[in-house]
């Protein structure tokens, strides 16, 4: 494995080399389909760029051994974009002017994929972000929906309408909503999920909002238990998570604390968050067969320090599952040329990926299952994936 | 028309002179507390009792912190903006003693045959010692490094070195191998126990079990907090009241030059003061940390703040000060954040400052300024 993936990067080493001197000789090259990747594999997020790497990287190679896309090879050229707007684009000019690709995957951070965005639909280049969450990645400033620009995973506000569909779906009828007043994305899921929560008949009886640097939530708790909520959406990082749920346990609060996958870190406080229940966008947990596939094809491929097969996280995922999309997309489209066809394709496709059976909305984001994940006994366990 | 022009100027200029506006004003906003007070208490007689006790917790892990600054205050006029996070370094030095050494645990080991209540008493006893000690031996490092060469200094010279030794101890702290830069989850050196308090008696309440209404929910944390504390400050009270130290800062504080002429060491009561001082943030630290359970590097800085405010407010130099003004600024912040929002929690506590230093500077113990040029 490891002398292939050296032969194939060392041939990208040798292209990336040839290709500037004549770039014009793109019809030479019509033998492979040349797929960009944006991956931040410097900065401050390295971790998530190698994550996403290594995800498109199996796609690829998994497809190549098919026989590639349409009879094509897939030639991956990866550009590290450092998750910040200048670098990204940078990168994105060079894989769009000197490497000739027509379609891009990337970026990880919706801060650098919103400028690529910006870049790709005016040259009409096909992007699709394995993770970029923000709402203004898939659409404009404008509200319009960008042509050429797709994302694998679900935006923020989803994983509210997840959560009180699942609260509901276990018979509970009144929540309570604790959210960060100054963070986007706590603001962004607690909003979806007193909306949706309402719409699907339950009752929201209270809504406290505090600040990030707050510790002491005595006061907001003592509400909570007054209130007799069943439930207490909690969207926050697991910072927060660990510290109210620790304080819970002595205001006498017995709902049921739920929250996004801001919980999802291994630093989660399990004794504090005990009994609750979190979204994300996947879970090695989840019994489909799918999942499981994918599991042994990364633990084959991957091994961590020990030699031990590596369990990929949800970046990894999406990243493989956006390389697919993308691969099923241009097959579908049955043209490598024509970037509008392959949006179409794409837009209108049904695909069934590692996290969950995709379909994409009127913006381009998947509509697709969440998986819910329940804490208890000290361990973090797949519940079930509800589907919008 | 002249004469009553005149006297409406001296009307107008009494009203100004006086300072009747600014007190009118204080009037009227503590009237309007009052009453925000007693409707919110009239709607939910038991919620208001649980928020009070909510706020007691609070008010009591400031009033620790509050005294060191008045402590140290009191003698050398010096702002210890590092105090903080001398708190920060005790919470984090019993999150060590409890998770990696288990010294909570150790009576229950030696001795097992202590009653159960007993043994857990002796080991959170245990580690606030240790947290006590290491801060106390930690101030009186800063003290020697810091600010003892700075004494005859212009006093802002040792106000901005406090700020540098806050960064130091805060980004020293955040360092990899010293506390990292993560959120650390607290270990609390006792499990929860709570009570239900109600009109036919107290009982305990089973884990998971709902909490009847109209009821008050005590926990042993709060418990632990309230108890601990009024300890330390009987010792305090005792050690500068009764004890030939205490004279020694008391003479210290009054008058340096003159104490150093009746033969008192004034530079070791100094290092006493700091350590004294430290200790009791180091004991708040470790009970913070227990009400709170999270540390992480720059915790002290927002609690060292509002025990700042508390101790202005009681009149900064005023033992007794420091403690009332802790509770009344634990219970403003709890208050304001059940009955106005919670955002405004820190608003109300700081526009107390701004208050106390506009109608009366010296805050609500503190003598007049006795300060000599």
């Amino acid at each position: 494995m490891s002398k292939r993936l050296f032969a194939v990067l060392s041939l990208l080493i040798v292209a990336s080399l040839i290709l500037p001197a004549c770039a014009t000789g793109g019809a030479k090259e019509s033998g492979t389909v040349k797929i960009g990747l944006l991956a931040p594999l410097s900065g401050q997020v390295p971790t998530f760029g190698e994550s996403v790497r290594n995800g498109t990287e199996l796609a690829v190679k998994e497809w190549n051994e098919k026989g590639g896309v349409l009879g094509k090879k897939i030639d991956l050229i990866v550009a590290d974009s450092q998750c910040s707007p200048d670098p990204a684009v940078n990168a994105a000019n060079k894989l769009i002017d000197q490497d000739g690709v027509k379609f891009i995957i990337g970026e990880v951070c919706s801060s650098a994929s919103i400028p690529v965005a910006e870049i790709t639909n005016p040259k009409k280049i096909l992007q699709i972000s394995p993770t970029s969450t923000s709402a203004l990645v898939t659409v404009d400033a404008n509200g319009v929906t960008r042509p050429f620009t797709f994302r694998a995973c679900f935006i923020d506000p989803f994983q509210g309408l997840v959560m009180a569909k699942f609260a509901t779906g276990k018979g509970y009828k009144t929540a309570f909503v604790m959210f960060d007043q100054g963070n986007d994305y706590v603001r962004g899921l607690a909003e979806a999920f007193e909306k949706s929560f309402s719409e699907l008949g339950g009752t929201i009886v209270g809504k406290e909002s505090y600040t990030s640097t707050d510790t002491d939530f005595s006061a907001i708790l003592t509400k909570v238990a007054e209130s007799k909520a069943e439930v207490l959406y909690l969207p926050d990082y697991y910072n927060i998570v660990n510290l109210v749920g620790a304080q819970a346990k002595d205001k006498g609060v017995t709902a049921v604390m739920m929250g996004g996958d801001g919980w999802d870190s291994s630093d989660l406080d399990v004794n504090a968050a005990d009994g609750g229940f979190y979204s994300n966008h996947y879970d090695p947990g989840d019994t489909r067969p799918i999942v499981q596939e994918w599991l042994k094809t990364f633990g084959a491929a991957y091994k961590d320090a020990q030699g031990n097969p590596k369990v990929p996280d949800a970046f990894g995922t999406l990243a493989y599952d956006a390389a697919n999309l993308l691969f099923a997309a241009i097959e579908k489209a049955g043209t490598i040329d024509d970037t509008t066809k392959v949006a179409e394709a794409m837009a209108a496709i049904k695909w069934e990926a590692v996290s969950g059976t995709i379909t994409f909305d009127a913006q381009h984001n998947p509509i697709k299952s969440a998986a819910v994940i329940g804490v208890a006994n000290g361990k973090k366990n797949f519940v079930e994936s509800v589907a919008p | 028309m002249n004469a009553s022009a005149a006297q409406k100027n001296t009307f107008v200029e009494t009203i100004i002179r006086r300072g009747l506006l600014g007190k009118g004003f204080l009037v009227a906003l503590a009237l309007l507390a009052i009453w925000k007070l007693v409707i919110s208490f009239m709607a939910g007689p038991s919620v208001f009792v649980q928020q009070v006790v909510n706020g007691l917790q609070l008010g009591f892990v400031y009033a620790l912190i509050a005294l060191g600054y008045t402590m140290v205050y009191g003698i050398v006029r010096l702002i210890n903006f590092a105090h903080g996070d001398v708190f920060m370094v005790g919470a984090f030095s019993s999150y060590f003693a409890i998770a990696r050494w288990n010294l909570n645990e150790w009576p229950s080991k030696v001795i097992p045959s202590l009653p159960g209540w007993f043994s857990n008493a002796l080991g959170v006893i245990t580690v606030i010692l240790l947290s006590m000690v290491t801060c106390a031996f930690l101030a009186f490092v800063i003290e020697r490094v810091a600010y003892k060469p700075l004494r005859d200094a212009p006093r802002i010279s040792a106000l901005i070195t406090a700020i540098g030794v806050s960064f130091f101890l805060e980004y020293f702290g955040a360092l990899p191998f010293v506390f990292t830069s993560n959120f650390v989850t607290y270990e609390r050196p006792i499990s929860v126990i709570n009570w239900v308090i109600s009109t036919s008696g107290i009982y305990m309440l089973q884990a998971g079990e709902k909490p009847p209404d109209n009821t008050i929910i005590f926990s042993n944390i709060s418990l632990l907090i309230i108890i601990i504390s009024l300890l330390l400050l009987f010792f305090l009270n005792y050690l500068v009241q009764r004890t030939r130290i205490g004279k020694a800062m008391r003479a210290a504080a009054y008058d340096k030059p003159t104490a150093r002429l009746m033969g008192i060491n004034v530079d070791g009561i100094i290092s006493v003061t700091f350590a004294v001082g430290a200790s009791l943030a180091g004991a708040a630290g470790v009970l913070y940390a227990t009400a709170f359970p999270q540390v992480y590097f720059v915790m002290g800085i927002i609690p060292g703040l509002k025990a700042f405010v508390a101790a202005v407010l009681g009149g900064i130099g005023s033992i007794p000060g420091a403690l009332v003004g802790s509770l009344i600024i634990g219970e403003a912040e709890v208050l304001s954040a059940a009955y106005i929002s919670t955002p405004m929690r820190d608003a109300v506590a700081f526009s107390i400052l701004v208050l106390v230093l506009l109608i009366r500077p010296t805050g609500l113990f503190g003598e007049p300024s006795r300060e000599k040029a």
